[in-house]
């Protein structure tokens, strides 16, 4: 198909929700990489096979005439329950399939797709409630998807089922009912934010590039280079819902009079490379991208831009020479991006969450847009919810929800022992506590607790994690990935994490807090990136809640969440033990003894540590003291 | 191993001879070799205009790129905050085990495992994971470790 004008895509989008509508039922596999990775594609096999048995009259891709009714078959993008995962969910009636095996396949289509019953045993439930619905399941019940609205719905790489859910319908509107100036003032007034990690407007940035009339090219770069561990919508956005990323990086496109553009997708998510390269290539050739758009002889070019695996590359200029084929370092500002970016021309940069809000926001208006979340904090965003968190996945709520929503409503709760914290936004983020549990989550609140929203990634922690570790993790992987150019980041980090190792040990002194302390100020005020300047937060931040934890490591030489293991020693209490002898076989070196029926003992000096006999004891007889 | 350089010119091709696509053009290199070789090195640069000290500069810059040859298995044992919050340290511990390879080590002796280090695989939701040529294997415990690893040796055809 080609779009060469407004028209043939307003007609093949009428043909598509034409054949849309006549699938009267649709049975939807997520095909999230989670669920692919617990084996989401041989459901979706099983399903096809089972309904061609039963002579199910099914489609995989949408019909181009005839007409007929037919049930639909699709693996979706990402519905974000990845816990319980492989889902499976049947359209229209909204019913949620969880933990769905092969096996499950017949008993699905015979009863939900040939008939109108529901497979019960297949239904989620959560604390003795039966929950068939996916919308009333708790999980889904409080969010609320503008990023990510038909993520879950549709075929997540089919070019007709995005355009007949009103995909590129924006696109339409921005470039035949509007200026480019209107486009600008739309994003403006919408208050959209950058949602990377500083929250900077979007459309400020947008307006700055478009002023520059008198540069020859201008480029949109979309960052997708999601660096900081624990977070991972943006490679589910790339990866399910590419063309809605697309439709937004177009629309930035024709509001600044951009020509050139680059997606910069992090080495380590090839899926997405390889679904955002075919997703290109049909929007090329439908004249949605290239030199005649929609027939308007407008032309843009989008490239992909594979990083190589550098963590400093998701900082903007680091990321600009990157794209120019050099060492990932960040330059010096100003010059900023906006005036001298990419190939020293006007760049505008904005993050993968950002530009999917752009559709939704033309289509709306900016009013719509305000109208979710806080004051100044406008809109959803989606947070990756990992760690110690009963349900992990991916959610997208109005901003402002409070992080008790989210992990104990949303998330169900730790998923083992008790609350301690919440790591907020990565290595540059900060740790909330529970003290924070009735805090917004916005840009602005989050920020005056010390830590940043970043790109979302929450992770969750309870009380087996031991913060000063937490923090020694955090400086590791800095230290490691730490650019080398400005010396108080790559100097004053390896500083940070060797006092903190030292404290880990129970070598520390309470003056090494100071020292802490002053360092992580220093790098905060002297580094020359923002990745150097937030490097320290996951410090500052423990260091701020935790102090006491901080003080039981040096003065006490005890590591209260049992994480250091230079800080205890397993013991076996004589009073529990019943001699089963399950430690002893199973200690990989032979460090414990007794005798059957009588209690064991752990040969300190022997012991690895390694917490094989605590984990395996059925009496819970095995200490650390 | 020998570099074939007609497919270092077909690679050079395709990326235009431009030293603005340097990192795309040693991505293909190491797709074909695993590795960059040493000589394939130099020949880019000659050809892109660039000293080899400076494409040098480049590939080691970043994590990914190789100068070493790999193993017939990556093994990545994903150290992301979520992982190491679900214990990923005994996983990593019992794929040194289990390899028989030393921390630090990149490929083990007899050419079959390689270990990289990485930082997030993005798959946190199935915390801790590792992956093996860029499949991911989820939730892995201690005990799953060593069953992939002796399932890899036995369809390498090694004991």
């Amino acid at each position: 198909m080609i779009f060469d004008s407004r028209q043939k895509l307003d007609e093949a989008r009428k043909l598509y929700q034409k054949a849309l509508v006549c699938e009267k039922k649709q049975v939807i596999v997520c095909g999230g990489a989670t669920c692919l990775a617990s084996g989401a594609q041989a459901v979706y096999n099983a399903l096809k096979a089972s309904m061609e048995k039963n002579g199910v009259n099914m489609e995989v891709t949408l019909q181009k005439e005839e007409f007929e009714d037919k049930v639909g078959l699709k693996k979706s993008g990402c519905c974000g329950f990845c816990a319980a995962g492989p889902l499976v969910h049947i359209e229209p009636a909204g019913i949620l399939y969880t933990k769905v095996t092969p096996e499950d396949a017949d008993e699905i289509i015979k009863t939900s797709v040939m008939g109108d019953d529901i497979v019960e045993r297949l239904v989620y439930r959560e604390n003795g409630e039966y929950y068939p619905k996916m919308k009333e399941v708790p999980f889904y019940k409080p969010q609320k998807k503008v990023a990510f609205d038909h993520c879950g719905e549709i075929e997540g790489d089919s070019l007709e089922e995005y355009i007949a859910v009103g995909g590129y319908e924006a696109l339409e509107k921005a470039l035949f009912d509007m200026t480019p100036e209107q486009i600008i003032e739309v994003v403006t007034d919408a208050n959209l934010r950058g949602r990377g990690g500083a929250g900077f407007p979007a459309g400020r940035k947008w307006s700055q590039v478009a002023a520059h009339k008198e540069a020859p090219i201008r480029y949109v770069v979309c960052n997708g280079d999601e660096g900081d561990p624990g977070a991972f919508m943006d490679r589910s956005m790339m990866e399910d819902y590419s063309h809605r990323l697309i439709e937004g990086i177009i629309i930035c496109a024709v509001a600044c009079d951009a020509t050139e553009g680059y997606i910069y997708v992090r080495a380590e998510y090839p899926m997405a490379v390889k679904r955002l390269k075919k997703a290109i290539a049909l929007c090329e050739e439908a004249h949605l991208l290239g030199d005649d758009i929609l027939g308007t002889g407008r032309s843009f070019h989008l490239h992909l831009s594979k990083g190589a695996g550098a963590f400093v590359c998701g900082e903007g200029s680091a990321l600009a020479n990157s794209v120019e084929g050099k060492r990932g370092m960040p330059r010096p500002k100003p010059p900023r991006l906006v005036d001298c970016g990419v190939f020293n021309a006007p760049t505008v940069l904005n993050n993968v969450e950002t530009f999917a809000c752009v559709a939704p926001i033309i289509n709306n208006g900016a009013e719509w847009f305000t109208s979710i979340g806080t004051p100044n904090n406008s809109g959803t965003k989606v947070f990756a919810l990992a760690g110690n968190i009963a349900h992990t996945g991916l959610i997208e709520v109005p901003m402002g929800t409070t992080l008790r929503e989210i992990v104990f409503n949303i998330g169900g709760g730790v998923r083992n022992g008790t609350f301690k914290a919440v790591q907020i936004g990565g290595p540059s983020g900060g740790c909330l506590t529970e003290a924070h549990l009735d805090l917004p989550l916005d840009f602005d609140s989050i920020k005056r607790v010390g830590a940043i929203i970043g790109s979302g990634g929450l992770v969750v922690m309870g009380d087996d994690t031991c913060m000063v570790e937490i923090a020694r993790f955090f400086m590791n992987f800095v230290k490691n990935e730490s650019c080398g150019k400005c010396t108080p980041c790559r100097d004053g980090v390896p500083e940070i994490y060797a006092i903190l190792d030292r404290i880990t040990k129970g070598k520390g002194t309470l003056e090494d807090l100071d020292v802490l302390q002053e360092l992580s100020d220093t790098i905060k005020n002297c580094a020359l990136c923002g990745l150097g300047k937030t490097a320290t937060n996951p410090v500052m931040s423990t260091l701020r809640y935790f102090r006491e934890e901080y003080v039981s490591h040096v003065r006490d030489k005890k590591c209260p969440a049992g994480v250091c293991k230079d800080l205890f020693v397993f013991q076996i209490n004589p009073e529990k033990c019943i001699g089963c002898t399950k430690c002893a076989r199973n200690c990989p070196v032979d460090a414990i003894t007794g005798s059957l029926k009588q209690p064991h003992h752990i040969d300190t000096d022997k012991c690895i540590k390694c917490g094989t006999c605590k984990a395996g004891c059925p009496q819970d007889a095995v200490e650390e003291v | 191993m020998k570099t074939d350089f007609k497919v270092l010119d077909e690679i050079l091709e395709r990326n235009g001879c431009d030293p603005a696509k340097a990192i795309a053009i040693m991505q293909d290199i190491q797709e074909e070799y695993s590795f960059l070789p040493e000589e394939a090195l130099k020949y880019v640069a000659d050809k892109i205009g660039v000293s080899y000290a400076k494409l040098y500069g480049i590939a080691t810059f970043y994590e990914n790129f190789s100068m070493e040859e790999k193993g017939k298995y990556v093994i990545k044992c994903c150290n992301g905050t979520a992982c190491h919050v679900r214990k990923s340290d005994t996983i990593q511990k019992a794929l040194y085990e289990a390899t028989g390879m030393k921390p630090g080590q990149h490929t083990s002796e007899d050419g079959i495992f390689t270990i990289e280090r990485v930082s997030c695989v993005g798959a946190c939701g199935l915390a801790p994971v590792c992956t093996v040529n860029d499949v991911v294997h989820p939730q892995m415990t201690p005990e799953k470790m060593k069953a992939l690893i002796a399932e890899l040796r036995e369809e390498a055809g090694v004991q």
